[in-house]
């Protein structure tokens, strides 16, 4: 059999499990065989894994209107870099991302780069203003994979109620930034002790689960409506973005025993870092929703291993350095994530805590697809070749002045880190190769 | 780190996160020293000539930078003085451009007011000479606590085991978070009290309450804080008079308190607000000493960060 690409004596591991070495031979955009044959070029991959591509739920990529910070060709680089194949963008840009033409524009420009593929998200409403509905049926038509007003909160659950049933309609998830922006206030860090010393506006755990509490009631009066059974055939119809709090994965536990149609995503900073970061008194660590405590972290990495958490989400928000040099008021929320999201995560829960790798690979491919309605990828003969090979053993410092992402900067920054990717492939195509298989 | 300066001593003040009890002592009784220099008919030593220092103000304060301008002067230093607002934006010059340029003038220490809690300590991190704390938003406010801290000593003496009563809104107070730092670093009990709204979580150190009977039993000493009106639109407060009501303190309520029980206010007042009447004029009130001694305090803070304490 003759293949473009033969990655020798790699070890398989997907979302089902660990399946021993093969020597994977691609081609034709698939996974032509796994026991070898001819190509043109071969890599030996002794030591490393090879995964299927990473999949991003929820990442800012700030294109139209604020490439200062971030644009599709950075972030899509980035996003190649650390492993993923698919990067959902948010909508909250200038303008908002609220039209199937700039969804359109979106995509092309995407497929030009050809880095990692991007889904665009679309507005619920328009302008973001949770006022007027959408073009669901449009955007979804040129491309859009999920309505959310994200950036912004659904004040108005008769808007989100309407909202949700109308995307439903037409196949499409919504998701939302659940927080009560009434108790969350001008909060720029978890409240608890920490903030009380520092004297820094708190947000507390309940902006979280009040309006997680609240959005599961809307969905259960939501799915009352007429043909909403027949349409959600197990689907999730509202996805609850960046978790944060032990009691919102509560709420959100219980919502699935309940048989809800809902899923959820958390951020590689709430499962590694906590409010105590900010006694540094450095904004790169304000972050929306806010790093909570210990407490929450535990219940957090439980929710992502039984499942209640469906996948990884990394909120990649990037800023200007300048931005994230102003005080803690006026900072704005959000970091870089693209580039350590999944070395991060292996090292931290994988390598120290034990937790299952096929599970974690789990949570960043197959579970992030199946909210979105994709087909999974699992490494078998005639599968989609959008693959990660990524190096478990070579430790590395995370080192932000070399990222692809504008933002070069990291709340991470020195941490020594394994799981760096080596080789990303999007339909067989090099999006990524570090230095030493270029 | 200039290692011919005593090491001992921070070569800054944020807060009191790396200050020690002996090192807060000695700056005190340096004060004692400064407070003899102002008592004098010529009220100037030579200690800093040669040094420039920059107060560096994003958040107006007349009555701060004037102390501190005139206890940099008392000791001989040039001051220079920049005021400006910092949008939200970054279209406007940033924190570190502004610091960064002044660094470049020679500046020898900065003096640093703004309205958001942190930018001290981010200042420390961009610098590389000494950063006075002025008051960071909610945060901390160190000179305040030390001339607090300064006229009790003067009133009470030693502090350790006194009882000190802070009122008013705690939540959005750098004087009583300071001040919850650096007097129990002193030996001293310290009850801060206010309506619910307007008390934190926590605060280390210090026994938080809502009840003003409890909080002025048997007191060595009050201080009331300034309360912003703004707390009302922020639907923290009912009224004026509700607060009146609840938490002003009178003649009357102040016999809770031990007899002669000094009264302190870091200023400005809100005259028939945080306190009674004539209240600040009474012999127990303490506000005019508090103000004259927070300039033979900055002026030890001046000494201590610049020049250190000769061992």
């Amino acid at each position: 059999m003759k293949g473009e690409i033969l990655i020798k004596n790699a070890k398989l591991a997907d979302g089902r499990g660990e399946h021993g070495s093969a020597d994977v031979l691609i081609g034709e955009g698939r996974i032509l065989s796994l026991t070898g044959g001819d190509a043109s070029t071969v890599l030996d991959a002794t030591g490393k894994v090879l995964s299927p591509g990473f999949f991003d739920p929820h990442a800012h990529l700030r294109e139209p209107g604020q490439e200062v910070k971030e644009d599709l060709q950075s972030g899509l680089t980035a996003a190649a870099k650390g492993g993923y194949t698919d990067v959902v963008s948010m909508p909250n840009t200038s303008p908002v991302v609220d039209s199937a033409e700039i969804v359109r524009a979106l995509k092309e420009k995407a497929a030009q780069i050809g880095r990692a593929r991007l889904h665009p998200a679309a507005a619920l409403t328009q302008g973001q203003e949770g006022k007027i509905l959408s073009e669901a049926r449009l955007l979804r038509e040129a491309g859009a994979v999920m309505l959310t007003d994200d950036g912004r909160t659904n004040e108005d659950a008769g808007v989100l109620a309407q909202g949700l049933q109308y995307a439903a309609s037409w196949g499409l998830l919504v998701s939302v930034h659940a927080e009560d922006a009434g108790l969350r206030r001008g909060g720029v860090m978890h409240e608890g002790k920490v903030s009380f010393r520092l004297g820094l506006p708190g947000n507390p755990a309940y902006a979280e689960s009040a309006r997680i509490a609240r959005d599961l009631e809307v969905v259960r009066y939501v799915i009352q409506g007429p043909g909403m059974e027949a349409l959600r055939s197990g689907k999730s119809l509202l996805h609850i973005q960046h978790l944060s709090t032990r009691r919102g994965l509560e709420l959100i536990r219980q919502g699935k025993q309940d048989g809800l149609p809902i899923s959820t995503e958390v951020g590689p900073h709430h499962l590694t870092l906590t409010d105590e970061h900010l006694e540094s008194l450095n904004p790169i660590y304000k972050v929306a929703p806010p790093l909570r405590t210990r407490t929450d972290i535990e219940a957090l990495v439980e929710g992502l291993l039984d499942g209640s958490i469906d996948c990884v989400g990394t909120d990649h928000a990037p800023h200007t350095q300048d931005e994230k040099e102003l005080d803690l008021l006026r900072a704005p929320f959000g970091i870089p994530n693209l580039e350590v999201a999944w070395p991060l995560l292996y090292t931290e829960l994988v390598l120290k805590r034990g937790f299952p790798l096929p599970i974690l690979i789990e949570r960043f491919t197959d579970g992030p697809r199946r909210v979105l309605g994709f087909s999974p990828i699992h490494l078998t003969e005639g599968a989609e070749a959008s693959l990660v090979l990524w190096q478990p053993n070579n430790q590395r410092p995370v080192e932000p002045s070399a990222f692809a992402s504008k933002a070069k900067y990291s709340p991470w920054e020195g941490w020594m880190l394994q799981g760096w990717p080596v080789l990303t492939l999007v339909e067989g195509r090099r999006v990524f190769a570090s230095e030493p298989l270029l | 780190m200039n290692e011919t300066a005593t090491p001992s001593f921070p070569k800054h003040l944020l807060d009191f996160q790396d200050w020690r009890r002996t090192q807060v002592e000695s700056l005190l009784e340096t004060a004692q020293m400064m407070q003899e220099v102002l008592a004098r008919p010529v009220k100037k030593v030579p200690a800093l000539t040669g040094f420039t220092v920059a107060t560096v103000f994003f958040e107006p304060s007349t009555r701060t930078r004037i102390s501190f301008e005139l206890a940099a002067r008392r000791m001989s230093a040039d001051v220079v003085s920049f005021s400006g607002a910092v949008s939200s934006t970054t279209k406007g010059e940033t924190y570190r451009d502004t610091l960064r340029t002044l660094e470049q003038m020679g500046i020898d220490a900065y003096i640093l007011r703004t309205d958001a809690a942190g930018v001290p300590h981010q200042a420390h991190r961009w610098l590389h000479k000494p950063v006075i704390n002025a008051g960071d938003g909610w945060r901390a406010h160190p000179t305040q606590a030390l001339l607090d801290a300064f006229t009790l000593r003067e009133k009470l003496g030693d502090l350790e085991g006194k009882k000190i009563a802070i009122v008013g809104d705690i939540l959005h107070s750098r004087v009583a978070r300071s001040n919850a730092e650096l007097l129990p670093m002193l030996g001293a009990k310290v009850v801060a009290c206010g309506p619910a709204t307007l008390l934190p979580g926590s605060l280390p150190g210090t026994t938080l309450t809502t009840n003003l009977k409890e909080a002025l039993a048997e007191a060595d000493a009050v201080m009331a804080l300034r309360l912003q009106k703004e707390r009302m639109d922020k639907g923290l407060l009912p009224s004026l008079p509700e607060y009146i009501a609840g938490y002003q303190i009178t003649e009357e309520r102040l016999r809770w308190a031990r007899p002669q029980a000094p009264l302190l206010h870091p200023g400005p007042m809100n005259r028939d607000v945080e306190l009674e009447g004539t209240l600040a004029d009474s012999p127990r009130s303490l506000v005019e000493r508090q103000v004259a001694n927070g300039q033979a305090v900055r002026m030890a803070v001046l000494y201590h960060v610049l020049v250190g304490k000769k061992s």
